[in-house]
C-alpha cells in the first residue's frame, strides 16, 4: 500500500472506487477515529479550507455528520439548505453551486433528490464534490461507514477483506441508495450479499449484480454474519408496495424471536432513522448485537477520511 | 551505499538512548515516564528502549494530520493510527524519532501531543541529528545518538520493522 495514491478528485459513488480505494478510505478512517475521543477533538489537516454543505433534501444526521467531520479537520463550514434559498426561487443546481464556489469553497458536499446530481455538480465546478446521497442512485459515505462498522465488529480492521462473510440487506431495496452503494462496496471487499424483501420492493436487476434475492427473512437469517435493516421510505413509495405496515412488520421486522435464529455474534445494522416496531424492534435496536450507534460514530471518522482524501489529492 | 552504523552500532546507540532515558528517570523518581515514538521508525526505537527499561507506557504517534506540507508533497499522505492508550497529563514524555532534520516533524509531533493532553515535560531523543545547518525551525534534541551533517540521505533501518539494523548513507539509501 505504500506506493498507493488516492486517485479521485471527487467521491461520487462506490461504483467508481476499486477495492483498493475502498480499503484506503477505511484505513484512513481508522487513523482518524481517535480524534473524536481526545481532549482536543480537532486536527489541523484542512486548516484554511472551506467545505460547503449543499443539502437540497432534508437530512439532519448526514448533514450534521459532515459538518462535524469538516470541523474536526479544522475546515470552515458553509451550511446551505435548499429550502428557503434561491433554489426555491428557480435557480438551477449548477448556478447555485457556482455562486457558492465563487465564495472560495474547496469541497462541496451535496445531497439532492435527483440521481446524478453530484456527477452534474462535479462536471461543472472546480471544487471537489462529495456525494451525500443522490436520489435513488448512491449514498457512498453511508456504505463506507457500514463497511467500517462491519470490519470493526467482525475483527477485519487489519485487512478490510470480507471474504467468507454473508450480509443480508432487508427491506425497501427498490428505493434505497444505501442498498445500492452497500451492495457494490460489500461485493468489492469480497462479501456475499443477500437482498431480502417483498417482491414489490426487490428489483430483479440486483440479481444481475450477483446478489441472491429472497422473500423469506426467516430462511436467510441463520446464514448471515450481518443483517442490515433498511428504513421503509414511505415518502418514496408512490404506490401500494405491501398490503399493510402490520403485515410488513410480521414478515420483515427484526424481532427478538428472529434475532434468536441468527448466529450469536450477528451484527445488526440500520442506517437510520428507524421506524421502531416496523422494520426493527426496539429491543433489538438497543440490544448487544446492534451496531446502530457505532455506525453513527464511525460515520464521522469515515467522512473525515473522505474530506481529507479528496482535499489532499494531487490529481488534476 | 555507505553504512554510517552497522547492526551492532545501532544496537549500541539504542542501548545508550535507553541509558540516557534511565538517567532522567533516576533523577526524577517522583515522575512517571512514558515513551512516544514517531511513526514509522521512531516508534520501533521507542519500543526497543521501553523493552530495555521495562517501561510499560509506550505510545505511537502518527503526525500526518499535523504536517505543514500536505499541499506540497508529491504523493498522497497516508494517515495511520496514533496509539497512545494512556493519559499524557502530568507525565514526563520522551519523544523519540530516528532522524532529526528540518525539525518540522518534531513541531508536528509536539502539536499533536499537546492536543492529546498536557504532559509535565517533553524530552526529545533521536538516533541521528543531521546538524543545525539543515534545521528549519528552532528545535534541538535533548539526546542525540550521533550527528551526521553531510548532504547524503540518511536512512535508519531497525528490526523488527526492517530485516536488519543499520544506518545507511547516500542516494541508494532512499
Amino acid at each position: 500500500m505504500s506506493d498507493y495514491a488516492w486517485p479521485h478528485r471527487h467521491l461520487l459513488g462506490i461504483e467508481e472506487l476499486s477495492a483498493e480505494d475502498i480499503r484506503f478510505v477505511l484505513q484512513t478512517a481508522r487513523g482518524l477515529e481517535d480524534v473524536s475521543t481526545r481532549s482536543v477533538k480537532k486536527v489541523p489537516a484542512l486548516r484554511g479550507k472551506v467545505v460547503a454543505n449543499l443539502f437540497f433534501e432534508d437530512s439532519t444526521r448526514t448533514s450534521s455528520s459532515f459538518q462535524l467531520a469538516a470541523q474536526r479537520l479544522s475546515a470552515d463550514v458553509l451550511d446551505f439548505k435548499g429550502k428557503g434559498s434561491s433554489v426555491s426561487k428557480g435557480e438551477t443546481l449548477v448556478d447555485t453551486a457556482k455562486t457558492i464556489e465563487a465564495m472560495g469553497v474547496d469541497v462541496m458536499v451535496c445531497r439532492h433528490h435527483h440521481s446524478g446530481a453530484a456527477h452534474k455538480l462535479a462536471a461543472n465546478v472546480g471544487a471537489h464534490v462529495v456525494n451525500a446521497g443522490d436520489g435513488q442512485h448512491e449514498h457512498p459515505t453511508q456504505a463506507l461507514l457500514d463497511l467500517y462498522t462491519i470490519a470493526k465488529r467482525l475483527d477485519r480492521l487489519d485487512t478490510f477483506d470480507f471474504t467468507g462473510l454473508t450480509v443480508a440487506i432487508v427491506g425497501d431495496i427498490a428505493h434505497s441508495r444505501v442498498a445500492r452503494s452497500n451492495v457494490l462496496g460489500l461485493q468489492k471487499l469480497g462479501a456475499k450479499v443477500i437482498l431480502v424483501g417483498p417482491t414489490t420492493l426487490l428489483p430483479g436487476a440486483f440479481r444481475d449484480l450477483g446478489c441472491e434475492l429472497s422473500n423469506d427473512l426467516d430462511n436467510v437469517l441463520p446464514r448471515v454474519d450481518v443483517v442490515n435493516m433498511l428504513r421503509v421510505q414511505f415518502e418514496r413509495i408512490a404506490s401500494q408496495a405491501f398490503p399493510s405496515t402490520r403485515e410488513y412488520a410480521v414478515l420483515y421486522g427484526l424481532t427478538p424471536e428472529r434475532l434468536a435464529r441468527c448466529k450469536p455474534e450477528v451484527v445488526v445494522m440500520h442506517p437510520g432513522p428507524m421506524n421502531r416496531g416496523l422494520e426493527i424492534d426496539g429491543e433489538v435496536a438497543d440490544g448487544p448485537n446492534s451496531a446502530i450507534l457505532q455506525q453513527v460514530t464511525h460515520g464521522l471518522a469515515v467522512r473525515m477520511a473522505v474530506l481529507f482524501l479528496v482535499s489532499t489529492t494531487h490529481q488534476n | 551505499m555507505q553504512a554510517l552504523a552497522d547492526a551492532s552500532q545501532v544496537t549500541q546507540l539504542i542501548s545508550e538512548m535507553g541509558a540516557w532515558v534511565d538517567s532522567k528517570r533516576q533523577a526524577n523518581p517522583q515522575h512517571t515516564f512514558a515513551l512516544v515514538g514517531i511513526r514509522s521508525r521512531g516508534d520501533v526505537v521507542a519500543h526497543r528502549v521501553a523493552e530495555q527499561l521495562d517501561i510499560t507506557q509506550v505510545g505511537v504517534l502518527d503526525i500526518t494530520l499535523y504536517r505543514d506540507d500536505l499541499s506540497e508533497i508529491a504523493s498522497q499522505p497516508t494517515v495511520r493510527t496514533t496509539e497512545i492508550d494512556f493519559s499524557l497529563d502530568g507525565l514526563d514524555v520522551v519523544l523519540i524519532d530516528d532522524v532529526l532534520m528540518s525539525g518540522r516533524s518534531i513541531r508536528a509531533a509536539l502539536s499533536s501531543l499537546m492536543d492529546m493532553g498536557r504532559p509535565r515535560r517533553v524530552w526529545l531523543a533521536v538516533l541521528v541529528d543531521r546538524g543545525t545547518d539543515v534545521r528549519e525551525l528552532p528545535i534541538a534534541a535533548d539526546y542525540v545518538g550521533l550527528t551526521h551533517a553531510g548532504d547524503e540521505h540518511v536512512r535508519v533501518l531497525v528490526m523488527p520493522t526492517d530485516e536488519k539494523d543499520a544506518i545507511l548513507l547516500g542516494e541508494d539509501a532512499r
